[in-house]
């Protein structure tokens, strides 16, 4: 039963891991980008459209383009969000939090109405669309896994996407801590004035470092409806695991790699009811509040703390102007 | 002017921007007028392309939608009102730069008090008397759930914008979980219409006008809130707060004491509103109580440019597309999600066109001077 | 003047440069050279749009009007990157370094090398600068555990890092000890012999004649000329730099009625790092004098200022004369809203005068009232007397505005300056203390900041004013407090001492010295 737990909690924490490495790139360029969990949506009903157009139109489906065409689909999705959030924040220097929540209503919408226009389309019965075909090819997992007991259940039974979560992360804390890119993307958000002094492009690398979260954060979206949904969108069905991420990015202190052990903690948070016997539902609940009691305690003690290296970015939220003085 | 060689010609950026120092007031309301009817055409666009219906038609069902019928345009003026107040309650505080984006979680915490104190002495308490109690409780809830963030900001300087955010899910849950407690039927999650018959702790209807006390009571507020911005030394001190904390210092306002107040006042609204929700308009609470309307408040209040008055126009430009593009989704069989596209397009081109309210775009000048 | 049509290669030539902030005018029609292997020192007062112009030849403000060119060859600079590219380097008074970056990673910043990314090589090449030119530095350390003049070591490695040709340094010695200054003049002079071109912002005459090869000199936004360094002297240049020779005209009244107002003792003071900004400071201020603060910047006059004023939390004792009951009351750790509710007239006008002293984005008549809101009716504001004070304001200082109703910061520097002495006198003071309040402004309005606390002092007043202008104190105060990396190291009276005395004492200390004086 352990392995099963520590199996869903992964699997639980896998779109809010994707969300928190996007959101962390983000916000180390410092953009705080409150539309995460509307790009999530966005990033998740991109592949559903992919994937429902060419299921419709093929007979055969062919593995490979079955599961490229709705990644596409989904990275494409997410980037306009990510353009849009940037042009309006970066280049026309609007409100960040007002834009992001705006772009989070904007995104819930894009989902819920794309994904409500599809099952009419399909004409089936229940408020949802079944994409099983698509979703097994997503689901593929390593071959021996069955085989190898409770190391195979925890650590090989995911598809690849989970295993390309974890691998953006560690590139992810790789390219923020020993790249020259990531030295430079980092003295962006710390203090934009000081890196564009310094002959560095901060608006490229806000736009850059925005949009690939975005691309990033998308992908979530995609890995809930493929795989751990089995290919079945349903409205509102990813709920509020968009505002978990932005929570994980704290709880993270800004670290990509910290993230992937956070990512299968909240996860496990948010199942954990699930696994204690004589719980009523809403005891259950109760339980499901417990990523945000954690954050917030986190958030707590590192102010207090005043560590300097478990600090958010200095310039986090702030538009910057060259000219300003 | 002897210019020596100039060379080979060296390419100049074809635009740079330049901060204005003050605009006219007519000049930016002619560019925010000018975004809203670009949104307007946008989104014309896009349902022209959605439905294949003449966009002017589609407009007119949106008006029909929201003005169509008595009952329609009571609902929209009992959704503004609900909206307005949400607004009017973070107005302050983010007036004073605190980025109180709980007002989600401070309105479910307000109306989960009042829900409690109508469950729980529904039967045994004078209904005058609960409506006091109920009124109490949602205030101090709200206030409560908003001040503790404040606390931490105002001591450890903790980050607000998150800290609130996360405590709109403590709050969603907490509601929920209530929410099963009580359920009627049991374990079915929804509290159902509380007191149904007794109609005990729900809010006095004026004459056969349902909602109309709640539009007095968020209107009396909202002039309420604009006099205390603008005219009250509380309200001076918060702007003073927010536009430099340093100056405040200085002059010897204390900045903790200020930020704890104004989100005590800020949750305290939001309180209310949580409380005119349930026994005004709802008569039951669930975790859809305040429907987005925390974080809608927010673009209300910014693009309001935080002024009271300017507030009814945004929740009603808000409101009104919501009902309006819900109209749509039904007169043109799409989801009803629309309108939250169309209000997220409309919110888009409005705080974008603040950019060229402060700021001038000059052109690489044509081979002049 | 140069001809443009000299053919010599200068390093940097500007024609003509304008650059305007809103309706203020910073650099209005500005030429420049400079040539490689020499020093070329930029003159001016504060406000006389120095600072803007080297922004612009690094890329940071994009100019109006005029041309740069760099080697003889016109270029836009339009962004710092540019400006890195043609090899111009600059150092900025302010300095542009992330806190929490080590120095090596601050150095790193922004390049664009062909090797592999290694913070290790960079530590090497750092070493290696720093032995050729005699630095010291740990290029692994964080730069929010540095003090400044360590912090300037690592601009400036920055930019050799960079391998610039032409340095540009904007008054890179205003927080500097005396011997740092030195050894940072000697470097300049080997970067000079090496072939750089080096432009250097100041306005302390002896170190540009020590120094330079040419002087430039600004005044107002407008260019005056340039000059060379061994062909003239101090009178010739602060001619050049004022419009006419310094003949400071300053009223000085005799005190009537001196009385203590004001005693400290053993004040100290630490900032937030836990660094000691002021140690030990004792001093009484008098009624019906003006006692003026002199030393290096950063050497705690703000946190004195600031402690009196109750904004910081010092230790020692601030003790308060009540004028007519002769009453003591010890200031220290009270904050100024306790202050004032024990009836003492305190006034401050800070050296940040828009992010401290004001809020510029409220109008006259709310700034006006910042002192005196909580007076009136309960609850409500009262707006009519504060807007009856900013007309008499407006009136008696000659401040230039559209009206009341304009946001304080759209109004030029002298006039911001005049709305804030104008409110912090209008309290009719017992104490008043001001930071720098003619830095930036025009003879004009000096002199009327000047004859304003002449009055105060008339009145009985005791004004202590901290200015950098040696020349000021000397004409204005009655007594001169010198203040040396947080300690008195003397008081003077101004009117027998000399400007070498106090020079000489602003880089001394009883105490030890320590580097840590930071700002």
């Amino acid at each position: 039963m352990w392995a099963e737990f520590i199996r869903r909690a992964i699997m639980q924490g896998i779109p809010l891991l994707f969300g928190s490495t996007g959101e962390i790139i983000t916000e180390k360029s410092g953009n705080l980008n409150l539309g995460i969990p509307g790009i999530m949506y966005v990033g998740g009903i991109g592949g559903v459209i992919g994937a429902f157009l060419y299921e419709q139109n093929t007979t055969e489906l062919n593995p490979f383009l079955a599961v490229f065409i709705p990644l596409l689909c989904s990275i494409l999705c997410s980037l306009i969000m990510g353009l849009i959030y940037c042009f309006l924040t970066v280049s026309l220097r609007a409100n960040q939090n007002v834009t992001g929540l705006a772009m989070t209503t904007f995104g819930v919408g894009i989902g819920n109405f794309f994904g409500g226009s599809l099952v009419k389309l399909a004409g089936s019965d229940v408020p949802s669309i079944n994409l099983t075909a698509t979703s097994s090819y997503f689901r593929t997992s390593l071959p021996f896994a069955e085989d190898l007991g409770w190391f195979g259940q925890i650590f090989l039974s995911h598809s690849f996407l989970a295993y390309l979560a974890i691998i953006t992360a560690i590139v992810a804390s790789f390219v923020l801590t020993k790249t020259r890119t990531g030295l430079n993307l980092r003295a962006v958000g710390e203090n934009p004035a000081t890196a564009d002094a310094a002959g560095i492009r901060v608006e490229k690398y806000k736009y850059l470092a925005t949009c690939i979260g975005s691309i990033i954060a998308g992908l979530g979206g995609l890995y809930y409806v493929m795989d751990y949904a089995n290919g079945v969108w349903s409205n509102d069905g990813f709920g509020d695991r968009g505002w978990l991420a932005i929570a994980l990015v704290i709880f993270a202190i800004w670290r990509p790699n910290l993230s992937i052990l956070g990512s299968i903690l909240f996860g496990g948070l948010y199942i954990v009811h699930n696994y204690i016997p004589n719980l009523d539902v809403s005891g259950q609940e109760l339980f499901k509040m417990l990523p945000y009691v954690v954050t917030i305690l986190f958030l707590v003690i590192t102010s207090i703390g005043k560590k300097r290296n478990a600090q958010p970015p200095a310039s986090l939220g702030l538009p910057y102007f060259r000219e300003d003085r | 002017m002897q210019m020596a060689d100039t060379g080979k010609k060296i390419k100049e950026p074809l635009f740079h921007i330049v901060r204005r120092d003050n605009i006219v007031w007519w000049k930016a309301w002619i560019i925010r007028l000018l975004a809203i009817l670009a949104a307007l055409v946008f989104c014309g666009i896009v349902s022209f392309l959605l439905t294949k219906e003449n966009p002017l038609r589609i407009y007119s069902v949106m008006f029909d939608g929201a003005f169509g019928t008595k009952r329609r345009v009571w609902s929209l003026a009992q959704n503004v009102a609900m909206l307005l107040c949400v607004s009017v309650a973070v107005a302050p505080a983010f007036k004073m730069r605190f980025w109180n984006v709980g007002g989600e979680g401070q309105v479910l915490a307000g109306g989960l008090a009042s829900a409690a104190c109508m469950i729980l002495f529904g039967d045994s308490l004078p209904s005058a008397v609960l409506l006091i109690v109920m009124l109490i409780a949602s205030i101090l809830a709200g206030a409560i759930w908003a001040v503790i963030p404040a606390i931490f900001r105002a001591r450890w300087n903790t980050n607000e914008t998150l800290f609130t955010l996360m405590m709109n899910y403590i709050a969603i849950q907490l509601v929920s979980f209530f929410a099963y407690k009580w359920s009627v039927p049991k374990g079915s999650g929804q509290v159902g219409i509380i007191n149904r018959t007794s109609h005990a702790g729900w809010l006095p209807v004026i004459g056969d006008m349902e909602y109309l006390l709640n539009i007095i009571i968020v209107l009396v507020l909202t002039v309420i809130m604009y006099v205390y911005l603008k005219y009250s030394k509380q309200g001076y001190e918060i702007a003073v707060v927010g536009e430099s904390e340093k100056t405040a210092k200085y002059i010897g306002i204390s900045v903790r004491k200020v930020i704890l107040r104004t989100m005590i006042i800020s949750g305290a609204i939001c309180g209310l509103a949580g409380l005119l929700l349930v026994a005004g308009t709802d008569h039951t609470i669930s975790r859809e109580t305040a429907a987005g309307r925390g974080f809608t408040a927010i673009m209300v209040t910014w693009m309001a440019k935080f002024n009271p008055f300017f507030m009814v126009l945004t929740s009603l430009l808000i409101v009104f597309l919501e009902k309006g593009a819900t109209e749509i989704s039904t007169a043109f069989e799409l989801n009803e999600s629309f309108s939250e596209i169309i209000t997220g397009i409309i919110i888009f081109f409005i705080i974008g066109c603040e950019f060229f309210i402060q700021y001038r775009v000059v052109f690489r000048e044509k081979e002049a001077a | 003047m140069q001809a443009s049509q000299n053919n010599e290669v200068y390093a940097i030539r500007l024609e003509g440069i304008s650059k305007r902030f809103g309706n203020k005018i910073a650099n209005d029609n500005v030429d420049l050279n400079v040539k490689h292997g020499q020093i070329l020192a930029i003159l001016g007062e504060n406000g006389s749009g120095k600072t803007t112009l080297m922004n612009v030849i690094a890329g940071i403000y994009f100019p109006d009007h005029g041309k740069i060119f760099v080697d003889g060859k016109e270029v836009v600079m339009k962004s710092p990157k540019e400006a890195i590219k043609y090899g111009i380097g600059m150092i900025h008074q302010h300095f542009k370094l992330v806190d929490v970056f080590s120095a090596a990673e601050n150095i790193m910043l922004g390049l664009e090398e062909k090797e592999k990314y290694s913070i290790k090589r960079c530590e090497k090449r750092v070493s290696e600068i720093a032995n050729q030119y005699g630095f010291e530095i740990d290029p692994s350390r964080k730069i929010y555990e540095m003090s400044v003049s360590e912090k300037q070591t690592v601009e400036i490695i920055k930019v050799l890092y960079r391998n610039a040709n032409i340095l540009i340094l904007d008054e890179p010695t205003a927080v500097l000890a005396p011997q740092e200054t030195e050894k940072l003049f000697d470097v300049l002079r080997k970067m000079r012999d090496d072939g750089k071109a080096i432009i250097i912002i100041t306005h302390k005459l002896h170190e540009v004649l020590s120094l330079s090869d040419q002087v430039a000199v600004l005044c107002k936004g407008k260019y005056i000329g340039t000059v060379n360094t061994a062909e003239t002297n101090e009178a010739k240049l602060t001619e050049m730099m004022v419009g006419k020779k310094v003949t400071l005209n300053i009223d000085r009244p005799e005190p009537i009625n001196r009385k203590p107002r004001l005693e400290l003792s053993h004040v100290s003071c630490v900032n937030r790092e836990g660094t000691k900004i002021l140690n030990d400071v004792s001093f009484t201020a008098y009624s019906g004098e003006i006692l003026g603060i002199a030393g290096i910047a950063g050497s705690g006059q703000r946190e004195l200022l600031e402690s009196i004023a109750g904004l910081q939390k010092p230790e020692g004792e601030i003790l308060y004369i009540d004028p007519e009951t002769g009453k003591t009351e010890d200031l220290r750790s009270k904050t100024p809203m306790q202050i004032r509710e024990k009836g003492i007239s305190l006034s401050f006008i800070p050296e940040d005068r828009l992010g401290m002293g004001l809020v510029g984005n409220m109008d006259i008549v709310d700034n006006v009232m910042l002192r005196s809101y909580r007076k009136g009716r309960p609850f409500l504001l009262d707006r009519n007397n504060p807007k009856k004070l900013a007309e008499k304001i407006i009136e008696d200082l000659e401040v230039v505005t559209p009206g009341v109703s304009t946001p304080i910061r759209s109004l030029s520097g002298g006039n911001v300056q005049k709305v804030l002495v104008g409110r912090e006198i209008a309290s009719a003071p017992t104490v008043l203390m001001s930071a720098y309040p003619v830095r930036g402004l025009d003879i004009n309005s000096s002199y009327m900041i000047y004859h304003l606390l002449n009055k105060q002092k008339e009145n009985g007043c005791a004004v202590i004013y901290v200015g950098e202008d040696l020349d000021v104190l000397l004409a204005l105060a009655d007594r001169i407090l010198v203040i040396c990396a947080g300690s008195v190291s003397g008081i003077f009276d101004a009117r027998t001492t000399t400007k070498e005395e106090i020079g000489l004492k602003m880089i001394q200390n009883k105490h030890q010295r320590g580097s840590d004086a930071n700002g």
